[in-house]
């Protein structure tokens, strides 16, 4: 299909594009949050007093005025308060909101909220929490029987918030007999997913009514739970999403809306709540992760065995992390084939800030420890790494997971498109193929310096891959409707985020309907006018939603035929479509004659609409295994520590590209963030308390770490069981980044990173270590 | 307005893309609020608030400034540029162009920023080198893009701007 131009860019050039943020409701009153100074404690008084009398201050609201409404939310374990109740689980955890006419005054009257604490232990990390007696939260929140389609939540006793297993086989035999056994742990940093428009919701409530204008990727998730909290028909509560400013997965399910929804109804106007950077990181990040993998491979490097250890830092609420921790245990063993396997995962409660998605949705977490622990096996196997996958990976058609949908691409030849682009270009800089090829990290780190072309710079490559069950959930509705001119509007509820899904599904209706691009106008999502949308996540849109607008299409043509056989007085047999035009007795008719000629006038509309649930192609879970392959290449500055990426490769496996552009888009600005998650991104806690809430001291990709050459290749076998074979692209370029980066450092200094990111300090300090051993 | 009584407001007068504003505004207000919130020219963003990561460039007097770390009384006489002011009628500036055709945009967000940074520096070094662009544009963060699509923009905008189409 051929590349369009985004539909969106006139929008977005011109400063017209309007967000959540930019919105405004008349009489709109704005709310500022109060938040815990303390990690765990119980609140003993709320004094908000001088507040209430402070200049502009309409209401201050905390848990005790809430009233009938609901006060928790959380759609797989409804643990997380709107404003906390009877104690606080983290430091920034709202405890009240302070409404006022203008922001600044709300902001202003917060500082004169004083809040008693009685402290609790605090426990920060995942390991100190799981193994202490104090509960984090006295009581299970899950009613007997209770599921979130394959999640059951645990009812335990700790402060796990969630724990899963996947097994087959004998694992324990298996690797008793295993030639060669490889052990990795790998731990992988909470990381803030930094959607530069921070978390912001509008509401405004009414009796029997209300509407909500927010940031959120899945408005059909936040009804549902808006109308449970407010008592409230799903039809009465309307969600609105406008262009989204980023969202990677942090913007997923329910965060600011009810705050914004219990201020409306308390301050009886519409009020506004916006975070900035310090709370939006307070509001979701993404879990940090511990990974234990030890591999067994037997003498020829094939796997015999895979045992894997997950364990989640999930911070004080679970939001979506039971779930990203089951799929985060289907993604931890690779594409690879593994007659014997157990993967073990827990999910923590900690005193932090709580955890949810975040692009890749456990995949990154996993993929580190995997893919680098395939790496060093490479080594202690003396088999080149490129070859010890080869070896192992699955093929098309394979089970992957027995009840799943076996793999739907060629992972082969994906890696090979990695290694040759990597070779092509070490090649011509003149490097030699050995230097990422040894066998012996660790024993020829020296060497390696002293071959290095640049005095002072090592190098190092390495190749990795994953393999995601995306797609949630196969259901989706959505609707056209073709005008008396022929030209068409499209409504579905997915949000647009960036990554173009008003122009990709805009090209599947203007295919389908045989109409140009521009005759297709998209709607945003809005809960009152747009159809039910399950996410918009998991790298589904185009595939899922683009076999609704086929399906919306069909229909459409569906509904012309009967119209034209009953305007020409044939049977809808004798009417035929080819190439766009109807067939009808009398002719070839344009769909708009057919539409004007049966209602008899200059008017009129015809209306398809299409449903995708578990059955035909979507009937099988998942809907695609999203793909990724990438190789990256690094030179370590050995004065410095400092690492910079000298080239990036990926290999977009999307099956059919909708749009080229937009796919080369969303791959490389996925493995940008992936290389953020390798090299800089880190939220620090020290004690209590974050110590990097902004943008200085968490340090994002910026223009000049951009990698000096980069890749990317598309590969188009229309093997997806989307429209015209596609597949989803958007998580699977960051997937394995974080672990081809780890490997390619270890490659470069002589040993292996095991502990993200790789700082220039953290580097520098391993740099020691390897020369220490080197000379021992 | 609530709270902006005359010890902690100042009139502010000067000109917003063309337009004269006189205004009696808080001496706390930023540029960026006075565009936004009292002019509803929303195309100017925020986020960091800290003057990192550039959503809120504007250009006063031709220099780009962070708006959300400017106060707005210190306008006074000032020739304020913003995305809203760029194109001529329906002729949009070679620079939002090029992020079209460059396909230099995801969610947008940090679209109009990068746009007047590059404006910015397209008219103070017309012949920039790709290490200027990148020097300059290093002060506007991304994260949708990757930036790649970015540093193309701005090159194609810089030599059409020099009439090398």
């Amino acid at each position: 299909m051929t590349t369009v131009p985004r539909r969106d860019g006139w929008d977005k050039v011109t400063g017209r594009a309007r967000y959540a943020i930019d919105m405004a409701l008349p009489n709109m009153a704005h709310a500022a949050v109060v938040r815990s100074e303390r990690a765990h404690a119980h609140i003993v008084s709320i004094d908000r007093a001088e507040a209430e009398a402070a200049p502009g201050v309409i209401a201050v609201v905390t848990a005790d005025d809430l009233g009938h409404l609901g006060r928790r939310f959380g759609h797989i374990v409804c643990d997380h308060p709107i404003l906390a109740v009877d104690k606080v689980r983290y430091y920034g955890e709202p405890v009240a909101a302070v409404v006022a006419e203008t922001p600044q005054q709300a902001a202003d009257a917060a500082e004169l909220v004083w809040v008693d604490y009685d402290d609790l232990p605090a426990l920060t990390d995942a390991a100190s929490a799981l193994a202490s007696d104090v509960l984090i939260h006295e009581h299970s929140y899950v009613e007997p029987g209770q599921k979130f389609l394959d999640v059951a939540p645990a009812a335990s006793a700790d402060n796990a918030a969630h724990r899963s297993e996947l097994a087959w086989g004998d694992i324990e035999s298996a690797l008793a007999n295993a030639a060669a056994v490889v052990e990795t742990t790998t731990t992988f940093p909470l990381v803030y997913g930094y959607a530069m428009e921070t978390y912001n919701a509008l509401a405004d409530w009414q009796p029997g009514a209300l509407h909500v204008i927010s940031t959120a990727q899945h408005p059909l998730m936040v009804r549902k739970e808006l109308a449970r909290m407010f008592s409230l028909p799903l039809a009465a509560v309307r969600v609105e999403v406008p262009y989204i400013g980023g969202g990677y997965g942090s913007k997923s399910y329910t965060k600011l809306e009810p705050l914004a929804a219990a201020a409306s109804w308390a301050a009886g106007r519409p009020v506004k709540v916006t975070t900035d950077v310090e709370g939006a990181m307070y509001t979701t990040r993404a879990d940090g992760a511990r990974v234990t993998v030890r591999t067994g491979f037997d003498a020829h490097g094939c796997i015999c065995a895979r045992d894997i250890d997950i364990r989640f830092d999930t911070g004080a609420y679970a939001d979506n992390s039971p779930l990203v921790l089951t799929k985060s245990i289907n993604r931890s063993f690779g594409p690879y084939r593994v007659p014997n396997l157990r993967v073990r995962g827990v999910a923590v409660y900690t005193n932090t800030s709580p955890a949810s998605s975040y692009r890749g949705f456990g995949a990154p977490q996993a993929a580190l420890a995997g893919e680098l622990n395939m790496d060093m096996a490479a080594d202690e196997l003396g088999i080149d790494p490129v070859e010890l996958r080869r070896r192992n990976l699955l093929a098309p058609g394979d089970t992957i997971i027995d009840g799943k949908r076996p793999l739907d691409a060629d992972l082969a030849a994906d890696l090979d498109a990695v290694a040759a682009a990597l070779e092509e270009y070490a090649a011509a800089r003149g490097a030699s193929s050995s230097e990422s090829s040894r066998t012996d990290a660790v024993a020829n780190a020296l060497e390696e310096h002293a071959a290095a072309p640049v005095p002072g710079i090592l190098r190092g490559r390495a190749v990795a891959v994953s393999a995601s069950d995306a797609g949630a959930s196969p259901i989706s509705t959505a609707q056209v409707r073709m005008h008396s001119d022929g030209s068409v509007t499209l409504l579905t509820s997915s949000t647009e985020m960036g990554q173009g899904s008003r122009t990709a599904l805009a090209q599947i209706a203007a295919r389908e309907l045989c109409v140009p691009i521009d005759a297709v106008a998209v709607g945003q999502s809005d809960t009152r006018f747009t159809p039910f949308e399950w996410t918009t996540g998991a790298s589904r849109t185009t595939t899922v939603v683009g076999l609704a607008v086929q399906a919306a299409c069909a229909d459409l043509w569906g509904t012309l035929r009967s119209w034209a056989a009953e305007s020409a007085g044939i049977s809808v047999e004798q009417v035929e479509v080819c190439d766009g035009l109807i067939h009808a007795g009398d002719g070839a008719l344009a769909p708009a004659e057919v539409i004007r000629r049966w209602f008899g006038a200059d008017a009129g509309e015809v209306v398809g609409v299409g449903v995708i649930r578990r059955a035909g192609a979507t009937e099988m879970l998942p809907p695609f295994w999203e793909i990724g392959a990438v190789g990256v290449e690094v030179s370590v500055d050995t004065a410095t520590g400092e690492v910079a990426v000298e080239h990036l490769v990926t290999v977009g496996d999307v099956g059919h590209a909708v749009n080229a552009d937009l796919v080369k888009g969303q791959d490389l600005g996925a493995a940008t963030q992936g290389l953020g998650i390798a090299l800089w991104e880190e939220m620090v806690y020290d004690g209590e308390q974050l110590t990097n809430p902004n943008l200085v001291e968490y340090r994002v990709p910026r223009l000049r770490d951009t990698p000096r050459r980069i890749t990317s290749v598309l590969a188009e076998r229309g093997d997806g069981a989307g429209p015209y074979g596609a597949k989803g692209a958007g998580e699977g370029a960051l997937n394995p980044v974080p672990a081809a980066v780890a490997a390619a450092v270890g490659r470069a200094i002589g040993i292996w990173p095991t502990e993200l990111p790789l700082t220039p300090p953290r580097v520098w300090s391993l740099l020691q270590q390897a020369e220490s051993q080197t000379r021992n | 307005m609530n709270g902006s009584h005359a010890s902690t407001s100042t009139v502010v007068r000067c000109r917003v893309n063309g337009q004269q504003v006189e205004m009696l505004v808080p001496v706390r207000l930023t540029v960026a609020e006075l565009l936004r919130d009292r002019l509803g020219l929303t195309g100017t963003k925020v986020s960091c608030q800290m003057q990192v990561c550039g959503v809120c460039t504007v250009l006063v007097d031709g220099n780009p400034v962070s708006s959300c770390a400017t106060l707005a009384c210190d306008l006074d006489g000032a020739e304020v540029l913003t995305v809203e002011g760029l194109a001529q009628g329906r002729d949009l500036h070679p620079v939002q162009e090029a992020f079209m055709a460059a396909n230099a945009l995801q969610c947008g967000y940090c679209t109009p920023g990068f746009i007047m940074m590059a404006v910015a520096l397209l008219q103070a070094h017309p012949d920039a080198e790709a290490a200027e662009v990148r020097e300059w544009m290093d002060g506007n963060l991304c994260r949708c893009t990757g930036y790649a699509p970015i540093e193309t923009a701005v090159a194609v905008a810089a030599s059409r701007m020099r009439g090398q189409t």
